[in-house]
């Protein structure tokens, strides 16, 4: 009885272990995802190649799901089920593109992530710099970063000089909202066309 | 005394921001969404003004990007010396006195040892980085709301305060144009005032092709897109939010809470 308890505190022991083995900090998840951009980005490979080797990096390290309902804003509570699913289906689409597309200007941006700082448990506000070159100025860029789960933490906005991604993209979507009495297929048709061109 | 009166229309503004008006001009700490009053008008100003940009301005902005670094930089940097005219008034209305005083010494170092600006002597000696303030900054500092969002033909994105702002400006606030307009002087004329603005825009375009390009391809409404970055900008810019610093406007934003809620 003594030995299974024994093998039973070193098994808890031996599991948190690994649990913290797997938790990452915001600042190092940060630094490490655009280091990986950075190497796409410096490839010689074509800009369709860049974008789609981007998108799979979004897809692991952004809440794509969590910033689509953002962006809706106040309009999310009158989705039904279905709306919810074709929303979350087309903003994906949407966001790759956009995101991968606005990353894909830059050849080998250099990143240098300068601090965090811990707004609460579920978020982290981490601090870094674009470097500058002969073509353009140092740029500041913020990163939301949502800490809900620490082993698996996710990007839920870019600030960048103080400017924030979501916002404006929340923003944008209201717009097209208000314009059409509120019609959700609109904003659905917008999508839809911008995923296509 | 015209810009007395600009003054007091801010200053009954701002109280009765302060007394909680729920009209158009109030103050408040949280993020509110855009005013778009003429929404119709804007984006018919702004249609006008992308066509503008696409035949003018940005053919234009793209041949000063193409002049030699030393003759663009030392364009920008008497620009921005020029810029401390109206940004040390506003210092000292924001009561931000002791950037009153560096900014000066920087005026008087960058103008003198610098040659009329052209030459940023003041950084290399150490002074502080320059932030530029305006009235309708110093008006948002005192509590008055925003207002409504205007696109101005040419002139391009702005708001009822930052109009007045911009009034306040050409009533004496800003020293170049009372020099320049009514000066009555040799040197200076309404002519080379004009010209000075008309460089200062297209130097702030060829700095911002890129992102203006980038921003316009990515958009799915690039008025509404164009509006809140304007808007988050002035915003930032009154609270005197440093480049990059991680401020309160983060924590304001409840979209993201409702989110984890549900």
């Amino acid at each position: 009885m003594k030995k299974l308890f024994s093998l039973f505190i070193l098994l808890t022991i031996s599991l948190t272990n690994i649990n913290n083995a797997f938790s990452i900090s915001p600042d190092v998840f940060i630094q490490s995802t655009v280091n990986r951009a950075s190497l796409i980005l410096s490839k010689d490979i074509s800009k369709d190649d860049k974008m789609n080797q981007l998108k799979l990096i979004a897809k692991e390290t952004v809440d794509i799901h969590g910033i689509g309902f953002y962006s809706l804003g106040a309009a999310r509570k009158d989705l039904n089920e279905n709306q919810k699913k074709t929303y979350s289906a087309l903003f994906e689409k949407y966001f790759l593109k956009s995101f991968s597309s606005r990353l894909a200007e830059y050849t080998n941006p250099e990143i240098e992530v300068k601090n965090k700082e811990v707004l609460s448990k579920t978020y982290t506000i981490v601090s870094s710099v674009l470097i500058s070159t002969a073509e353009r100025p140092e740029v500041n860029i913020n990163w939301r970063v949502y800490t809900k789960n620490p082993d698996n933490p996710l990007i839920r906005d870019l600030i960048i000089e103080g400017l924030s991604l979501a916002r404006t993209q929340k923003e944008e979507f209201s717009s097209i909202l208000s314009s059409n009495d509120n019609d959700i297929n609109a904003l659905f048709k917008v999508l839809e066309d911008f995923s296509k061109n | 005394m015209k810009i007395i009166k600009i003054f007091l229309i801010a200053i009954f503004f701002s109280s009765s921001a302060l007394a909680g008006s729920d009209g158009e001009i109030k103050l408040s700490k949280k993020v509110e969404p855009a005013k778009d009053c003429f929404e119709k008008v804007n984006r018919a100003s702004f249609a006008l003004n992308q066509g503008l940009d696409k035949v003018i301005f940005k053919p234009v902005a793209k041949g000063y990007r193409s002049l030699p670094s030393p003759i663009k930089s030392g364009t920008s940097n008497a620009l921005t010396n020029l810029s401390n005219l109206i940004t040390i008034p506003n210092n000292v209305l924001q009561g931000e006195f002791k950037k009153a005083g560096i900014n000066s010494g920087r005026l008087v170092v960058n103008t003198t040892l610098g040659i009329l600006g052209i030459f940023d002597v003041a950084d290399k000696m150490g002074f502080p980085e320059y932030e530029k303030e305006d009235y309708g900054q110093t008006f948002g500092k005192w509590g008055m709301g925003p207002g409504c969002y205007l696109v101005l033909p040419v002139l391009g994105p702005t708001t009822i305060r930052d109009t007045l702002g911009s009034f306040a400006n050409v009533m004496g606030g800003d020293p170049y144009y009372s020099l320049s307009v009514n000066g009555n002087n040799e040197y200076l004329d309404g002519k080379l005032y004009a010209a000075t603005k008309t460089i200062s825009a297209i130097d702030f375009r060829a700095k911002n092709i890129e992102t203006l390009d980038n921003l316009e391809k990515n958009s799915v409404d690039f008025y509404a897109s164009v509006r809140s970055v304007y808007l988050q900008d002035r915003e930032n810019k009154i609270k005197n939010i440093q480049r990059g610093s991680i401020e309160v406007i983060y924590k304001e934003d409840e979209g993201w809470e409702e989110i984890d809620d549900k």
